[in-house]
């Protein structure tokens, strides 16, 4: 099977800004704006989503030769829900607290479309080192994109960062910034300045061009 | 003959993947759950503990022991003296989405309901996840009475009343927390009524 798709290596870089899957490609929007309000359940929803994409990655990458075109989601999504399962009971088991934060929002990472997506495009056609590649960029895309607008929610919000204090005591914590309403706020003025960073980029490339 | 070689392949020509790969992920899931069960019950029964003092006020998280009562298992919660103040039940049953584990608390003669904690759910976030709100759903539920069966009601009901107020976008998940309550309540203050009657 001649492999025709993105390298390994461009597969990587892909995953982390040019098709970042927050900013970019706007997926994954319900643990986004949902566990972002403190920057420890950010990078452990980043974390469990990143062992189920490079696991179902690699499993799809490995039967993707065996695979009926008809019966593949069937397939990608029974992959993803026992590699959600078993990164539930683990933090359930191991980190119980954050387990309780995060609820029910660990097993939504089965309908989480970044994984499901990566499988489609990349795991399902690429050989195993591509897929692994893809995923682990594509996990640090998305730790990236929670990571930010979890840093902004809670120093805005709380004065601290995980919980070490970053801004003066005399800091008017700003409690809609921890709230449903900070997620989208925050969402929206980053989504806007990455927006136009790129713009002002693509602009500066022109005029040199 | 041409023909029939030309047919797509049967049932099992087409499944055998996903048979193969179910029987896989089965394995490896039951294996995962061997080895982590311990550990999550631990974790579940030091988190019970852990809510005695809220759920039975006064009530001592070091002193109350883990007991059954015809069948049901209960927690005596005893004061730090070693005072019996009342019962805490652990109770679970269906919700809207996924089970939902409760924690009830009663006073000694499981007369009144002291306190309720909600263990573990996967109700809808936003809606049913309500339930787990320590000063609005679950609040309704201290000092009523545990000798008749609890109702969700809309609007704010008289206090102590046996209303619970239903929360607004799930009312399947109140309901299930209410009929969970009541089916634990009832059984076991039989039970209770049950040993009392031996002693």
């Amino acid at each position: 099977m001649v492999d025709s798709g993105p390298t390994a290596l461009e597969r990587f870089i892909n995953g982390i800004l040019p098709e970042n899957p927050t900013y970019r490609q706007l997926l994954g929007m319900c643990p986004t704006l949902a566990v972002t309000n403190g920057l420890k359940p950010a990078l452990t929803m980043a974390g469990a989503t990143a062992f189920v994409l490079i696991c179902a990655n690699f499993i799809t990458s490995l039967i993707r030769n065996a695979l009926k075109p008809h019966l593949r989601i069937l397939v990608f999504t029974l992959t993803i829900a026992t590699f959600v399962t078993i990164a539930d009971r683990f933090l359930q088991a191991f980190m119980p607290a954050m387990s309780k934060v995060l609820g029910p929002y660990v097993p939504l990472i089965i309908v989480n479309c970044i994984i499901i997506a990566r499988c489609e495009v990349c795991a399902s056609k690429q050989p195993v080192g591509t897929a692994l590649a893809d995923a682990l960029g594509c996990s640090l895309g998305f730790a990236l994109g929670l990571a930010s607008i979890a840093s902004v929610r809670e120093i805005l919000g709380t004065g601290c960062l995980l919980g070490a204090r970053v801004l003066p005591e005399a800091w008017p914590n700003w409690g809609i910034m921890v709230l449903p309403p900070g997620a989208f706020l925050t969402l929206g003025l980053l989504l806007g300045l990455v927006e136009w960073a790129g713009a002002a980029r693509k602009k500066a490339g022109g005029n040199q061009g | 003959m041409e023909k029939e070689a030309r047919k797509a392949p049967g049932l099992l020509g087409q499944a055998w993947l996903i048979l193969l790969l179910a029987a896989f992920f089965g394995s490896s899931l039951a294996g995962v759950e061997i080895a982590l069960k311990p550990r999550i019950e631990r974790n579940k029964r030091n988190e019970t503990f852990g809510q005695i003092p809220f759920l039975v006020p006064g009530g001592s998280s070091q002193k109350s022991v883990e007991t059954r009562m015809g069948g049901i298992r209960v927690i005596r919660v005893l004061s730090d003296k070693g005072d019996h103040l009342g019962w805490v039940l652990p109770a679970s049953g269906q919700g809207f989405a996924d089970r939902i584990e409760l924690l009830v608390g009663l006073d000694r003669k499981a007369e009144r309901i002291t306190g309720l904690y909600v263990l573990d759910q996967k109700e809808t976030p936003g809606l049913g996840s309500h339930i787990q709100d320590k000063d609005g759903f679950l609040r309704g539920f201290e000092g009523q009475p545990a000798d008749k069966s609890l109702r969700v009601v809309k609007g704010r009901p008289a206090p102590h009343s046996g209303g619970i107020r239903a929360i607004t976008g799930a009312t399947i998940s109140s309901l299930s927390v209410c009929n969970i309550v009541n089916r634990a309540v009832r059984d076991f203050r039989k039970a209770l009524a049950g040993s009392e009657g031996k002693d």
